[in-house]
């Protein structure tokens, strides 16, 4: 597949790889796991979160290809810094643009936007429990 | 960029020096048409096309008359099927049946597409999880009007050979029990030069072989038509001239043949000599390297009936166009989805039932004559950093790793 530089780099020099908590119930961190083994695409995503609701952090691990691995990458480096309003409406266009995704690899764009959401909605669920009022 | 390593000899092979040397001299100075019976640029072009048939047909122990050439294999796949099929409606006023495995390569698969479309019946044969047909079945699906059973000898993806001599004897015994004109077509393009291909003793009827899958250019390819009986006979797809026994018109493209000629004889030499051994070598160092440093890797299809030179290998959690990527000094192809255009993983690897998850980590290497062990020492190097480092990155293995069971995980498919 001929690439963009930025793409190629992202897959070569990929940002932010690994995992920021291996504990479930750590109410810093949402954890977004989408897509499937069988699709050949699996994001997971981790976000660690303030207080005030900015995204302070993020790590990624991905089984997909080469535009599933850069999406992922952008994202993480897109998310720091941003709150989680922000972080929202970060649009799989965006990422696909950036990358300058061909056409058939834009559902790479469009999972990386899910993990976002699937993360900040992970912490959004663990963080309600704790606080009743 | 560094060395460029050379590991798809399933998808094409760089011609032989030897068979460019021999080609060069028919394009500016021997540039006659093999048809001119009325001087000598036509009978040295002649000359030169009736030397390559005797390659060919010594290739495959057939008689230098049972040749005809084509532009390619795909040609050959389509006049054998097609060419069969339309005479056989012809002369009996009726479609029929052809049988063929689900493996096969796409130029028969797609033939025997169009002739459903006419009305044909079409068996598609099953293939174990090893990449073999049942004998059985194939006996089962035999019918008075089965026109022609194409099987091929080596899988183009897996490398997998079937029990081709057992085909070829049970076609050759059911049509003489019931008397039927049921022919045995063999795409042999994979099997030549890397396993004895023998037309008599596997009883071919129709063998298709390919330029440039041994070393030859791309662009030619031949027809094996068994003489003798029962008649073949075969409705010509391209008419104009009745070139090669009205089997294929248009004129020779003569420094093709003779390429195409002098690869045969090389691909025979390969054999006789033992050279295709050291290709094995070089396949095995690769394969017994890469499982001293990695584990979760998993063969695809019998390793056993397996051409030489292929290997076909699932690296389990890691994806394959990003391990092609990732390895990108090295050429070699895979069965994921992401790599094909259609986004549907390999149709083969499905057919032996792995795993679609595994299907999406399938690496094919087919090393070739002019690898050396070098090169097989720096990819394993660089395959085994690569793979460490996509496993790092990889959920799956990470989870696989953890003690979870990926299959007992609800996914949130896009």
């Amino acid at each position: 597949m001929a690439y963009s530089d930025k793409l190629v780099q992202h897959f070569e020099n990929p940002k932010n790889v690994g995992t920021i908590s291996t504990d479930p119930n750590d109410k810093e961190v949402g954890t977004g796991l989408v897509g499937a083994p069988a699709c050949g695409d699996v994001m997971k995503l981790q976000l660690k979160i303030t207080e005030e609701g900015i995204i302070e952090d993020a790590k990624f691990k991905t089984f997909g290809c080469g535009s599933a691995i850069a999406s992922s990458s952008l994202v993480t480096e897109m998310v720091k810094g941003r709150s989680i309003e922000d972080a929202m409406s970060i649009s799989n266009r965006e990422i696909a643009k950036e990358l300058e995704l061909p056409p058939v690899k834009i559902h790479c764009s469009v999972l990386a936007e899910d993990a976002i959401k699937a993360a900040i909605k992970d912490f959004q669920q663990k963080n309600q429990a704790k606080d009743p009022s | 960029m560094e060395k460029l390593l050379y590991f798809d000899n399933h998808s094409t092979t760089p011609c032989d020096p030897r068979v460019v040397d021999a080609m060069v001299p028919f394009l500016s100075e021997m540039y006659g048409n093999a048809a001119s019976r009325s001087h000598k640029f036509g009978w040295d072009a002649r000359a030169a096309v009736e030397n390559s048939r005797q390659q060919i047909a010594t290739l495959i122990n057939a008689n230098e008359k049972e040749i005809i050439f084509t532009s390619g294999a795909t040609e050959s796949n389509n006049l054998a099927i097609k060419g069969v099929a339309k005479y056989f409606s012809r002369n009996k006023g009726k479609v029929g049946h052809i049988i063929t495995p689900v493996t096969e390569h796409k130029a028969v698969l797609d033939s025997c597409h169009a002739l459903e479309r006419d009305g044909w019946e079409v068996t598609w044969l099953d293939v174990d999880k090893e990449g073999i047909i049942s004998l059985d079945q194939l006996k089962e699906a035999l019918r008075e009007d089965t026109a022609i059973v194409s099987v091929m000898f080596a899988n183009n993806e897996i490398g997998v050979v079937q029990p081709i001599a057992e085909i070829g004897a049970i076609v050759n015994a059911f049509r003489a029990a019931n008397k039927t004109s049921t022919l045995f077509h063999c795409d042999a393009v994979q099997a030549l030069g890397r396993v004895a291909v023998d037309v008599r003793a596997c009883k071919i009827d129709l063998l298709s072989i390919s330029g440039h899958k041994m070393y030859g250019p791309k662009g030619i390819g031949a027809l094996f038509v068994r003489r003798g009986r029962p008649r073949i006979r075969l409705e010509a797809l391209i008419d104009g001239g009745g070139h090669e026994r009205g089997m294929r018109s248009g004129t020779l493209p003569v420094h093709q043949i003779v390429g195409l000629g002098k690869a045969a004889e090389l691909a025979k030499e390969d054999l006789d000599t033992g050279a295709i051994e050291k290709v094995r070598a070089l396949r095995d160092r690769l394969w017994v390297g890469l499982q001293k440093e990695l584990d979760e890797l998993y063969i695809n299809g019998s390793w056993e009936h397996r051409l030489p030179n292929n290997l076909n290998v699932s690296f389990a959690y890691v994806e394959g166009e990003a391990m092609m990527m990732a390895i990108k000094q090295i050429a070699c192809s895979s069965g994921s989805a992401c790599t094909s255009a259609s986004l549907e993983p390999s149709y083969v690897l499905r057919a032996l039932g792995v795993d679609v998850e595994l299907a999406h980590t399938s690496i094919r290497f087919g090393f070739g004559r002019f690898n050396t062990e070098e090169e097989v020492d720096y990819a394993l190097k660089l395959i085994v950093k690569k793979v460490r480092q996509l496993r790092d990155m990889s959920p799956l293995y990470e989870m696989v790793k953890a003690g979870i069971d990926l299959k007992s995980v609800s996914w949130v498919e896009h």
